[in-house]
C-alpha cells in the first residue's frame, strides 16, 4: 500500500486555490467587522493629519518647498498603512492562533502554514492599500492638487502593507504574550513612525539618524507617495521602491519560518 | 446481510483477533476484507459469494453498490483504499525532557472505528496531532490513508476530516458560513460547494439554524457543527479527539449516534477519548494508551475477558475494612481496584469470594484502571 492510485489532483506548494480559501474565511469575517475596522484605519490618520496639519501648520506654513498640510497629508499615507497593517497583523494573528485557534483548524485542511501566512499577509496588504489612500484624499479635500500619478499610491501601500504584515506576524509568533507586543510598539514601531520623514524633514537629523532612516521603510514609502503626488524623482524611486519589495518579501519569509516553528510541533 | 463491522464482530467471536491480525486470520475463516487481492479474483469468479451491501438507512443518501467490494459512502473515490487507513509503527515524539509519545505502534484497518482510550496525559491527543502533520514525530513512521507522513500529509489531509477536543469555529460567523470557509479550504469544486454544505447542514441536524452565529449556539450545537464541518468535503477517515469531551449525557449520546452512524457506512474512524463508555459503544477495537505507549490493544470485550475476567466482584464498606479486604484479597493473589466507596477484585470465577460482595460482569473501566492505574473520573 505504497503509493496512493491517483485519487484527486496532486496537491502542491503554495496553491493559489488554498490561499483563496483562507482569503475567503476573512472576506466574510469581514461582514462582521468591517465599520470598525475601516472607522480605525481612516479616522486615525485623518486625525494626525489635521492636527498636525493645522496645528504645526499655523507655525510653519511651508515645509520643503511644500504646504504643510500636503506635506502631512502625503506623509500620513505611510501611517495609515503601518496602522492598518502592523497592527492587525499582531493582535489578529495572536488571537487567531492562541485564543481562536483558527489556525488550528486551517492546518487541518489541506492548508499550508506557508500558505496561509501568505494568505493572511496578502489580505491585510489588500485593506492597507485600500486605507492608506484616505489621508491622502483628506489632503486633496484640503487642495492637494489630484494627479494621475497618485494611482501607484495603492500598490506602494499594498507593498509596504504586505511587508508591515510580515513584520506584525512575526512578531505575533515571536512572542509568549500579547503584553509583550508593548515592547515591539514602544522601541520599533514608534521611533521608526516619528523618524521617517512624514511630520518633518529628515534633513534637519544629525548625520547618523539620516543615515538610520534610510533602513526604515516607512522613510521609503513617505518618499515614494510624496513624490507620486508632487512629481517622480525616477533614480532614488526605483531605489525606494526596490527597498519597499525588498523589505517585503524579507518580512514574508521570516514571518512563514516564525509561524511554522508557531505553529507546527 | 453482513457489514464490515458485523464481519469484523464475527470474527472477533471465532478466535482471538488483535486489532493488528485482523486481516491475517480473516481468510481462515472465510472471511475477507474486501480490498484482499484473493478476495477480488475470488469475487471475479463467484460474485455470490461476496457480502452483499448494507442496506442500513443512510443519512448519507442511498448507498452506492461497488461490485468489487467495500460499501462506501464515498462516491467518485476509488474503491482502492489501502486496507489501514492510519498506520503508525514506532512513534516518539518529544518535547524538551518530556516524552509524549514513546514509540507508539497502532492500526485503524479501513471501515473501522478504533479507540484510543487513556488517561489525561497520557499522548492521545499529540497522536492526533501527529496524524495531520501538526506536529512532527522525532521517529517512527506514519501513514495516513497510504500517504507518507509528514511529506505527503497535504494529500491526506485533504481526504481526512479532523475533529478537534477544543472548538474552534469562528464564532462571529453564521453556521453556514463556517461550513463554507472550509468547503473552500477543502477545495470542493464551484458546484459541489452548495450541495456539500446542505448536506452537512442535514447531518448536524442544524439546517434551521444555518443563519445562527455561532456564539449563540449551544454547546451541543457547536459540537455538531465542528462534527459536520470536518464532513463537508466526505473524508473518507474521521479523527476525533475527545468528541464528547465536556457535554452533558444527552448530547453526547446524540453525538455517538452520529459517529455510529458515519461508521456504519464505511468511513474510517480513529477517536481518542478518556470516556470508557464512549470507547466500548462506539469501537471496533480499543488501543490503551498510557505514558505514551499502547500497552494493551483488541476488542472491548476481548480486553475485558483476557484482562478483567468474565465477573468481579464489589465490596462496599468503610474505608478502614475496605484496605483489609484489600490486603487479603491481593493475599490471596487477586488483582484490586480501589474506587472511591468500593473495591473491586478480579480474578478466577472460582477465586472470587467475598462476605457481603456484589458480583458483576467486568467491564472495560476494570481493564482500563488495571491497566493504567489511574481512575475513571
Amino acid at each position: 500500500m505504497s503509493a496512493h492510485p491517483g485519487t484527486a489532483r496532486r496537491l502542491h506548494r503554495l496553491e493559489w486555490s488554498a490561499i483563496a480559501g483562507v482569503l475567503i474565511r476573512e472576506i466574510i469575517n469581514f461582514s462582521s467587522y468591517w465599520r470598525s475596522a475601516t472607522f480605525g484605519a481612516t479616522v486615525d490618520p485623518a486625525v494626525y493629519l489635521l492636527a498636525f496639519g493645522f496645528g504645526f501648520g499655523s507655525l510653519v506654513s511651508q515645509v520643503g518647498g511644500y504646504d504643510y498640510v500636503q506635506f502631512v497629508g502625503t506623509g500620513t499615507v505611510a501611517t495609515a498603512v503601518l496602522f492598518s497593517s502592523a497592527f492587525p497583523a499582531m493582535f489578529g494573528t495572536f488571537v487567531k492562533y492562541r485564543f481562536q485557534r483558527t489556525y488550528d483548524a486551517i492546518l487541518a485542511a489541506p492548508v499550508d502554514t506557508e500558505e496561509l501566512v501568505t494568505a493572511e499577509e496578502l489580505w491585510i496588504a489588500i485593506r492597507a492599500g485600500i486605507f492608506g489612500c484616505v489621508p491622502m484624499l483628506v489632503a486633496i479635500c484640503f487642495g492637494l492638487n489630484a494627479r494621475w500619478s497618485m494611482l501607484t499610491v495603492p500598490v506602494i501601500a499594498f507593498v509596504a502593507g504586505f511587508g508591515w504584515a510580515g513584520f506584525g506576524t512575526t512578531v505575533a509568533a515571536t512572542m509568549k504574550s500579547i503584553d509583550n507586543f508593548s515592547y515591539v510598539i514602544s522601541a520599533v514601531i514608534t521611533p521608526l513612525f516619528l523618524v521617517a520623514g512624514t511630520f518633518f524633514p529628515l534633513d534637519q537629523l544629525p548625520d547618523w539618524a539620516q543615515n538610520l532612516a534610510q533602513l526604515n521603510p516607512l522613510y521609503h514609502t513617505v518618499e515614494l507617495v510624496r513624490h507620486a503626488a508632487f512629481g517622480w524623482q525616477p533614480a532614488a524611486d526605483v531605489a525606494h521602491f526596490g527597498v519597499l519589495i525588498g523589505f517585503a518579501l524579507l518580512m514574508w519569509r521570516v514571518a512563514v519560518w516564525r509561524m511554522s516553528r508557531r505553529l507546527i510541533d | 446481510m453482513r457489514t464490515l463491522k458485523s464481519r469484523c464482530e464475527h470474527s472477533q467471536r471465532t478466535g482471538r483477533v488483535g486489532h493488528l491480525s485482523v486481516r491475517d486470520e480473516l481468510p481462515a475463516l472465510g472471511v475477507s476484507l474486501p480490498s484482499d487481492r484473493a478476495h477480488d479474483r475470488l469475487a471475479a469468479r463467484s460474485p455470490d459469494v461476496l457480502p452483499p451491501n448494507t442496506s442500513r438507512p443512510s443519512r448519507w443518501g442511498p448507498l452506492p453498490r461497488h461490485a468489487d467490494g467495500p460499501v462506501s459512502y464515498l462516491q467518485g473515490m476509488p474503491a482502492d483504499t489501502p486496507d489501514l487507513a492510519v498506520r503508525l509503527r514506532g512513534i516518539v515524539k518529544r518535547y524538551g525532557s518530556l516524552t509524549a509519545v514513546a514509540g507508539l505502534d497502532l492500526d485503524v484497518p479501513a471501515g473501522t472505528c478504533v479507540g484510543l482510550l487513556g488517561p489525561n496525559g497520557a499522548g492521545k491527543s499529540t497522536t492526533m496531532r501527529t496524524l495531520t502533520a501538526q506536529s512532527i514525530a522525532d521517529e517512527g513512521e506514519i501513514e495516513v490513508l497510504g500517504y507518507r507522513l509528514p511529506a505527503e500529509s497535504k494529500q491526506a489531509r485533504a481526504e481526512c476530516g479532523v475533529v478537534p477536543q477544543l472548538d474552534n469555529l469562528d464564532t462571529t460567523l453564521s453556521v453556514e458560513e463556517n461550513l463554507r470557509v472550509f468547503a473552500w479550504l477543502y477545495r470542493l469544486r464551484r458546484g459541489e460547494r452548495r450541495a456539500a454544505i446542505e448536506r452537512a447542514l442535514e447531518i448536524a441536524n442544524l439546517a434551521d439554524r444555518r443563519d445562527t452565529r455561532v456564539d449563540k449556539l449551544s454547546g451541543g450545537m457547536r459540537r455538531r457543527l465542528l462534527i459536520a464541518r470536518a464532513l463537508v468535503h466526505r473524508p473518507r477517515l474521521i479523527l476525533l479527539d475527545e468528541p464528547t469531551v465536556g457535554l452533558d449525557p444527552q448530547v453526547r449520546q446524540e453525538l455517538w449516534a452520529l459517529i455510529n452512524g458515519l461508521r456504519s457506512e464505511g468511513v474510517s474512524i480513529l477517536m481518542s477519548t478518556h470516556y470508557i463508555e464512549e470507547a466500548e459503544r462506539l469501537a471496533d477495537t480499543v488501543t490503551i494508551m498510557s505514558q505514551g505507549r499502547a500497552i494493551a490493544a483488541g476488542p472491548p470485550h476481548e480486553l475485558v475477558r483476557e484482562h478483567a475476567g468474565a465477573e468481579v466482584l464489589e465490596v462496599y464498606g468503610p474505608p478502614a475494612r475496605l484496605t483489609e479486604v484489600e490486603r487479603d484479597a491481593q493475599g490471596n493473589g487477586l488483582r484490586t481496584r480501589r474506587t472511591g466507596t468500593s473495591i473491586t477484585l478480579m480474578g478466577e470465577n472460582g477465586e472470587l469470594r467475598h462476605e457481603g460482595g456484589i458480583r458483576r460482569p467486568a467491564n472495560l473501566e476494570d481493564v482500563f484502571v488495571l491497566l493504567t492505574g489511574e481512575e475513571v473520573e
